[in-house]
């Protein structure tokens, strides 16, 4: 049994055999340290293939498609700046004041892959291989590249992700609704979704 | 049936005259074959299944016909998680069985959503849409819980009178035996529920608090 190069060296070894390929290690500060690889979109499916036919990896198999949402959040920090401000003799001096800036920073839906090698059976400790597409926001530019030209049992989970999170996967073969029906409009596994108000307290009408 | 027909019935059994009502004899047949659908929705479902086997044998209440078509079906026993994307067939076989028909909303799911009632795609309770006679507990209930509410059915079966106002509805023409199947709306079900069937225990209709 042979052991998975650890992040680093995948990313090494991504960036060396698919030109122009940006990765970023996303580190999993948890006891089990499975550390991600972040693609671009655009080298995405190069990269996918990368891994699935070089010989030492052979990561054939992908055994999982997820979503994740990551909320908008608000980013509080506290800034030291120069002002001029009037001292108790009414002289204007230079003062330190403090201040905090708030800026806004977009969330996004991330799309997470599993990869195991059949064929290597790769062991422990760096099993699986993880990797994510982020969109650009939650809203409108929801797009990451389909993978499913590279493993095919991405096919239904791309559609379950893309029916409960609403990641929109380009290039897959038919990307429609999975569990909940054609005609529904929400993508009920978001962090901000609200279910129908059916399932308040009851009572009995006058 | 009034009393003083029970005392002769009885005072000519004690004379070794068997007597019976027309009412009693059609009951008394229609209770001991209730035949049910070949139906299971979820885990519930395999409780079932263990309810006509053998150690429990349903059989000793003639109900060990599973029929597999909604046609020859005169109970429908929702043994499981109701989801909204099923619910509308579920209605769709209930309006499919001929009268007489009985309802059992066997689990926590069938009767309220169980542990899924917080979740977005599951129906909170089949009675929003069909009329249940028996509602019975648990996740899984037991095979026990199931036979006693199969036994509490037979015993309404028994009881009801075939003339008059509390009539059943096989024999009142002014009552359906159909009830609207739901639609798939934008996001969820669409109505919520039948306001029809979905009725408290003094038979108001429940509504929604927004
Ligand atoms: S009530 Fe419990 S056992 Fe029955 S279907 Fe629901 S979850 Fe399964």
């Amino acid at each position: 049994m042979t052991a998975l190069p650890t992040a680093e060296d995948l990313k090494a070894q991504i960036e060396a055999g698919v030109p122009g390929a940006m990765v970023t290690i996303v580190p999993n500060g948890s006891p089990s340290a499975q550390d991600s690889l972040l693609l671009d979109h655009e080298h995405a499916r190069a990269v996918a293939l990368f891994l699935r036919d070089h010989p030492d990896l052979r990561l054939d198999f992908c055994s999982l498609v997820t979503g994740v949402d990551w909320l908008d959040t608000e980013l509080t920090e506290k800034v030291k700046v120069k002002k001029l401000a009037a001292g108790p003799d009414g002289v204007e001096t230079e003062q330190e004041v403090e201040e905090t800036r708030k800026t806004k920073v977009p969330g996004y839906l991330e799309a997470v892959y599993h990869l195991f090698s059949m064929e290597k059976k790769h062991g422990p400790p760096s099993l699986p291989v993880v990797l994510r597409l982020r969109t650009a926001n939650r809203s409108d530019r929801n797009h990451v590249p389909s993978l499913t030209s590279v493993w095919r049992s991405c096919e239904f989970q791309e559609r379950e992700a893309f029916d409960l999170y609403g990641i929109v996967f380009d290039g897959h073969p038919d990307l429609r609704r999975i569990l909940m029906w054609e005609g529904f409009e929400d993508h009920p596994m978001r962090k901000d979704y609200v279910p129908p108000a059916d399932d308040i307290l009851l009572e009995a009408r006058p | 049936m009034a009393d003083d027909l029970k005392d002769l019935k009885l005072e000519l059994s004690k004379n070794g005259i068997f007597t019976t009502t027309l009412e009693e004899l059609y009951n008394w047949g229609r209770r001991n074959s209730v035949w049910p659908l070949t139906f299971g929705l979820a885990c519930c479902a395999i409780e079932m299944i263990a309810t006509t086997m053998a150690r429990y044998d349903l059989a000793r209440f003639g109900a060990e016909v599973f029929r597999p078509s909604p046609r020859q079906a005169d109970l429908i026993i929702v043994s499981g998680t109701v989801t909204k994307k099923m619910a509308p067939q579920v209605v769709r076989l209930y309006n499919q069985m001929p009268e007489p028909k009985y309802v059992i909303a066997m689990g926590a799911c069938a009767i309220s959503g169980g542990p899924f009632r917080d979740g977005y795609n599951v129906l909170k309770g089949i009675d929003r849409y069909i009329p249940v006679d028996v509602h019975i507990p648990g996740c899984p209930p037991r095979p026990e819980a199931l036979i006693h509410a199969f036994m509490t059915l037979q015993k309404k079966i028994e009881e009801q009178a075939l003339r008059g106002e509390s009539r059943p509805r096989h024999l009142n023409a002014d009552l359906p035996s159909e009830f609207p199947v739901p639609e798939f709306g934008a996001h969820g079900l669409e109505p919520a529920q039948n306001d029809e069937v979905f009725l408290n225990e003094t038979g108001n209709p429940l509504r929604i608090i927004q």
